[in-house]
C-alpha cells in the first residue's frame, strides 16, 4: 500500500490534545490535496479524530477551522493551481474558503475508538502515560486490519517496549512532533528493534510530504530531544536548590532563567520553557526516563512539589500561557513563584535589582536571540559573545559558562550512550526543535 | 502659449504618516484610525496652512477601494466633516485604481479651468490594513480586468503582473543587469524614506540594504521574478493639497511664495481589456510624459525633481525610462549608476516613493504632487534637493493598473 493510499483513511487518537490537534491539521491538508486531484474524485477520504472528551472535541472543531484557514491563507499560491478547474472560484477568498470546507469535510470527530477499524495509518498522541498508551494500543490492535501502521508521538517511552507490550509486531514507529506541530519543522523518528522497513519508508515519505526535518534517534528513553532537555532542565533545577539559601526560590529561578535566556542567548529562559512544556508533562517525562533508564538522578523535588500544588504551566485552549514557575501577562513573564511562600514575586520589585547587580552586566555587543535570529553574521557574533563572556569576571558570566559546559556534557553523554550517533544529530534537534542558534556540541567552551 | 487657459496654483500640501508594517506604532491586531480620521487629518493639515478656509469652494476625494477595504461608499459625504464651512458645498469622489489620487488632481484643475471654482481641496486616502495581504490582493486586483484576467491570475495578482514584466526585462536585457537596477531602486527608496519622518520605512535600520534587495524570489509562496522588497507597502494614509486660480490664492490668503504653478498635465487612458503591448515598457506612462512635456513646453532635462509610481522596483526602472531619462532597456543601468539618487542627475522619489514612503493607493497620486510641490517650495525638510534656477520644474507621474490609467503633471517654481 502506498502512502497516498494509506492517507485515504487515517485516525488520530488523543486528537483534541495539543499534539494530536496539530498533527490533525497537518494530515487533514495533505488528505484534502489528495482528494482534490481529479483522479481521486470518487474516492472517500476520512480523517477520524478521536478523543475521550466530547467537550474537548467541541473546542477542536473551532481549532481545526481556524488552523485550516491559516494554512489555506499561507498556501493560496498553490491552492489557486489546485482549484484551476473550478470556474466558480475566482478570488483568493473563495479559493481559501473552498479549501477549508473541503478539508473540514474529511473530518470525523468522535469519542468512539471503533471508527479506527478501517484506518490504514494511526497516530497515537494521548497523554504521556505508558499504562494508558499500552492499553489503547492493544485495543487498537484488535480493531484494525493487519497491515495498519502506527505512529506514536511519545517523547520518552521506548518504542520497542510499547511494541512488545501492545503486541504490534513491529508495526509501530516513534514519530515525535515538536510543539506546536503545525509550526515546528522537526520530527524525531525512533524505530523500534522490530519496526518494519515498510513503516520506516512510510515515515520518511510522510516527513517529506509534510515538509518536516526528520532526525533519527536511537530507541533509548527520552530519545535525543528530551534526553537533552530533561538533563538541561534538571541542571537548572538543581542550581536553584543550591542558590535558594541566599536568593530564595523566586530569586534563584529568576537567576537561572535569565542566565539561560540572556547570557546563553536562547529563545526563552529554561523556566519559561519548562512552563511552556508543562510541569505535569515534565514530571511524567522524568518518571518514565527514571524507570526505563534506572537512573535515580532523573528527579526533581521542586518539580514534584509544583505538580502537587497544581501549579502546572501549559497553555489554555486559546494558546495563552498558564502560570507556572513564572507568572505571565500577554504571554510575557512578569513574575516568579516562590514555593515556600506560595506566591509570585513581581519583576517590578526591588529584589530583582539586587540580583541583576550580583549577576553583573551582559558582555559588550550582546544581542538577544530574536535580533540574532535574522542576522546573517550570527555565527561570528555568537563566537564573539562567548569569547567576551570568558574574559569577564562577573558571577553571571561564571554561572553562564558552567551552564554552557553542562549543556555540552549532556549532549556528549547522549553520544557516548548511543542515543545519538553523531554530534550533528544532537545539534540538529536543539537548533530545529528548540530554536537554539547554536548546537550544544560547539567550540565555545 | 501656456496649455491651461488660466493660471493654476498648487499650495498647502500635507501627507499623513503612511501606517503599516515597518512603522513602530503599527500593530496588525490593534485598532487603528479609520476613514474619518484620515480624511480629516489630511484635510485639516492642508487647511492649517491657509488663512480663510471658508473660501474653499469644492472638494475632490480620491480613493480606490474603500467599498471593499472598509465597506464604505458615498465617500464625498465625508467632506463636510472636515470643516464646518464645507457643509452643502460640492464634493466628488474619483476612482482610477492606484491612480485615483492622480485623477483627483486632474478633477480639481478641470473644475477651476471651467470657472466653476477658485479653490478646490483634493484629498486622497486609502486604508488597506483592514484585511490580510492575501485578501487585499483580491481587492487590488480590481485594478485589472476582473472577468478577463482574474481567474487565470496569480494569488498576488498585481505583484505577479509586474513579476512578468521583470521576467520579460530579464530575458531581453539580461537578468543580472536588471536585477541590480531593481535592488538599487530598493536601496534608494529606503535611504530616502529614512529622511522622511512620515514614511513607512522611516524606522528601517537594515545595515545591508543591497543584500536585502537582492533576496532571491520564492515562487512557491510569492512571485517568480520579484521578492517582497521589490513591492510597495500595504499602507493606510492620506494626502491633501489645494489647487487655486490666481483669484483663489488671494481668497484663501496665501502668499505667492507658498504656492507653485501647475503648468500642464496629461491624463491618458489605455484599454483595460487588452494586454500591454510590450511588457518591457510602460507605454502609457511614456505617452503621458511626452504629452505633459509638450504641453508645458519643456524637456525632461528641465526637471529638477521627479516622482514616479514605483508600485514595484521594476515599475520604477521602467517609469524612469518612460519619463525620458533613459533609453529603452537602459533604466536599470541609469539607476544603478546613481543618477536617480538625491545627489544624482535627476533626484527621483526623494521622500521614499511607494516602496519607501508607502502606497495608500488612493492617496499616492496626491502624495506625489505634494512632495514635488514641497521640493519646489524648499519645504521638503531633510529630503530637500537643490532646485536649479535654470530647471525650475518638477514632474509627478502616477499610474493605475498595469500601465492603464496614467496622470503626468508638471509644476513650476514661481519667480
Amino acid at each position: 500500500m502506498t502512502l497516498d493510499e494509506r492517507l485515504q483513511n487515517v485516525a488520530v487518537i488523543g486528537a483534541a490534545g495539543k499534539m494530536g490537534s496539530g498533527i490533525a491539521v497537518l494530515i487533514a491538508q495533505e488528505m484534502a490535496k489528495l482528494k482534490l486531484k481529479p483522479e481521486n474524485n470518487d474516492k472517500i477520504y476520512r480523517l477520524n479524530l478521536i478523543d475521550v472528551s466530547e467537550k474537548a472535541l467541541d473546542g477542536m472543531r473551532l481549532y481545526m477551522k481556524t488552523q485550516l484557514l491559516k494554512v489555506a491563507e499561507k498556501s493560496t499560491v498553490t491552492l489557486r493551481g489546485i482549484y484551476e478547474g473550478r470556474e466558480d472560484l475566482v478570488e483568493n477568498a473563495e479559493i481559501i474558503n473552498a479549501f477549508v470546507d473541503d478539508s473540514y469535510a474529511l473530518l470525523n470527530f468522535t469519542t468512539d475508538i471503533k471508527v479506527t477499524k478501517d484506518a490504514h495509518l494511526v497516530f497515537e498522541a494521548i497523554f504521556e502515560n505508558e499504562e494508558i498508551k499500552i492499553k489503547v494500543l492493544k485495543t487498537l490492535r484488535e480493531l484494525v486490519n493487519e497491515d495498519t501502521l502506527f505512529m506514536t508521538n511519545t517523547s520518552s517511552i521506548p518504542i520497542s517496549y510499547l511494541d512488545e507490550k501492545a503486541g504490534l509486531g513491529g508495526r509501530i514507529i516513534g514519530y515525535h512532533f515538536y510543539n506546536p506541530p503545525v509550526i515546528q519543522r522537526l520530527v524525531e523518528v525512533i524505530a523500534a528493534k522490530a519496526t518494519t522497513d515498510e513503516l520506516k519508508d512510510v515515515a520518511q515519505e510522510l516527513g517529506k510530504k509534510l515538509r518536516k526535518t526528520l532526525v533519527s534517534s536511537s530507541d533509548i528513553s527520552g530519545f535525543i530531544g528530551n534526553g537533552h532537555f530533561s538533563r538541561d532542565g534538571l541542571y537548572a533545577l538543581n542550581e536553584v536548590e543550591r542558590l535558594k539559601d541566599k536568593y530564595e526560590y523566586h530569586g534563584s529561578i529568576y537567576i537561572m532563567n535569565k542566565i539561560s535566556q540572556d547570557f546563553l542567548v536562547r529563545p526563552m529562559g529554561i523556566f519559561q520553557l519548562i512552563d511552556y512544556v508543562g510541569i505535569d508533562i515534565i514530571e511524567c517525562l522524568l518518571r518514565v526516563m527514571r524507570t526505563h533508564l534506572d537512573d535515580e538522578s532523573l528527579t526533581s523535588s521542586l518539580i514534584d512539589k509544583m505538580a502537587n500544588n497544581k501549579i502546572l504551566g501549559g497553555q489554555y485552549s486559546s494558546g495563552a500561557q498558564k502560570d507556572g514557575f513564572l507568572k505571565y501577562e500577554k504571554n510575557r513573564p512578569v513574575g516568579v513563584y516562590n514555593i515556600e511562600g506560595g506566591k509570585y514575586f513581581s519583576f517590578d520589585d526591588e529584589w530583582r535589582k539586587n540580583i541583576d547587580n550580583d549577576l553583573g552586566i551582559l558582555p559588550e555587543g550582546y544581542s538577544p536571540w530574536r535580533t540574532l535570529l535574522s542576522d546573517a553574521k550570527k555565527q561570528d557574533k555568537l563566537k564573539a559573545h562567548f569569547n567576551n563572556l570568558k574574559k569577564m569576571n562577573t558571577w553571571g558570566a561564571k554561572l553562564a559558562l558552567s551552564y554552557l559546559k553542562k549543556t555540552k556534557e549532556v549532549a556528549l553523554k547522549l553520544l557516548s550512550d548511543g542515543v545519538a550517533t553523531s554530534a550533528d544529530e544532537v545539534n540538529a534537534i536543539l537548533t530545529n526543535g528548540f530554536y537554539w542558534l547554536y548546537g550544544p556540541i560547539n567550540d565555545y567552551i | 502659449m501656456s496649455f491651461f487657459r488660466k493660471k493654476i496654483y498648487a499650495t498647502a500640501g500635507f501627507n499623513t504618516i503612511s501606517l503599516g508594517s515597518g512603522r513602530k506604532e503599527f500593530h496588525p491586531k490593534k485598532p487603528r484610525p479609520g476613514i474619518e480620521h484620515y480624511i480629516k487629518e489630511a484635510g485639516l493639515g492642508s487647511i492649517d496652512q491657509i488663512n480663510k478656509p471658508e473660501n474653499i469652494d469644492e472638494g475632490v476625494i480620491g480613493n480606490f477601494m474603500a467599498e471593499r477595504f472598509c465597506r464604505q461608499g458615498n465617500l464625498g459625504g465625508f467632506f463636510p466633516m472636515v470643516h464646518p464651512t464645507f457643509q452643502y458645498k460640492p464634493c466628488i469622489r474619483v476612482e482610477g485604481a492606484c491612480d485615483s489620487g492622480g485623477l483627483a488632481l486632474v478633477t480639481a484643475i478641470k473644475t477651476i479651468l471651467a470657472d466653476l471654482a477658485d479653490v478646490v481641496l483634493c484629498i486622497g486616502f486609502e486604508i488597506q490594513n483592514s484585511v490580510k495581504a492575501i485578501y487585499g490582493a483580491d481587492y487590488l486586483a480590481g485594478a485589472g480586468w476582473y472577468s478577463g484576467e482574474r481567474k487565470k491570475g496569480h494569488a498576488y495578482f498585481f505583484p505577479d503582473q509586474f513579476s512578468q514584466r521583470a521576467g520579460a526585462c530579464f530575458e531581453k536585457f539580461g537578468k543580472e543587469r536588471i536585477r541590480a537596477g531593481m535592488a538599487q531602486w530598493y536601496v534608494n527608496a529606503i535611504e530616502n524614506a529614512r529622511k522622511n519622518p512620515k514614511a513607512q520605512e522611516y524606522h528601517n535600520r537594515n545595515s545591508d540594504l543591497m543584500s536585502t534587495g537582492l533576496t532571491p524570489p520564492n515562487p512557491k509562496v510569492f512571485c517568480e521574478h520579484i521578492n517582497v522588497f521589490d513591492c510597495s507597502k500595504v499602507s493606510d494614509g492620506a494626502s491633501a493639497m489645494m489647487f487655486t486660480s490666481e483669484e483663489g490664492l488671494k481668497k484663501i490668503g496665501v502668499d505667492g511664495k507658498d504656492a507653485v504653478e501647475a503648468v500642464a498635465y496629461a491624463q491618458i487612458q489605455d484599454n483595460l481589456t487588452t494586454p500591454p503591448p510590450d511588457l518591457t515598457k510602460l507605454s502609457t506612462c511614456e505617452i503621458a510624459a511626452k504629452h505633459a512635456y509638450q504641453r508645458a513646453g519643456i524637456k525632461s532635462k528641465d526637471l529638477s525633481v521627479l516622482d514616479v509610481h514605483d508600485c514595484f522596483s521594476i515599475a520604477g526602472l521602467l517609469a524612469v525610462e518612460a519619463a525620458g531619462f533613459a533609453d529603452h532597456g537602459e533604466g536599470a543601468d541609469f539607476v544603478k549608476e546613481g543618477n536617480t539618487k538625491v545627489s544624482g542627475q535627476i533626484p527621483t522619489n526623494t521622500t521614499g516613493g511607494l516602496i519607501g514612503y508607502g502606497h495608500p493607493t488612493g492617496a499616492s497620486g496626491v502624495r506625489q504632487a505634494v512632495d514635488i510641490v514641497h521640493q519646489l517650495l524648499g519645504k521638503a525638510g531633510d529630503c530637500q534637493v537643490k532646485i536649479d534656477s535654470n530647471r525650475p520644474y518638477g514632474m509627478m507621474s502616477s499610474m493605475g493598473g498595469n500601465d492603464k490609467t496614467v496622470v503626468a503633471m508638471i509644476f513650476e517654481k514661481l519667480e
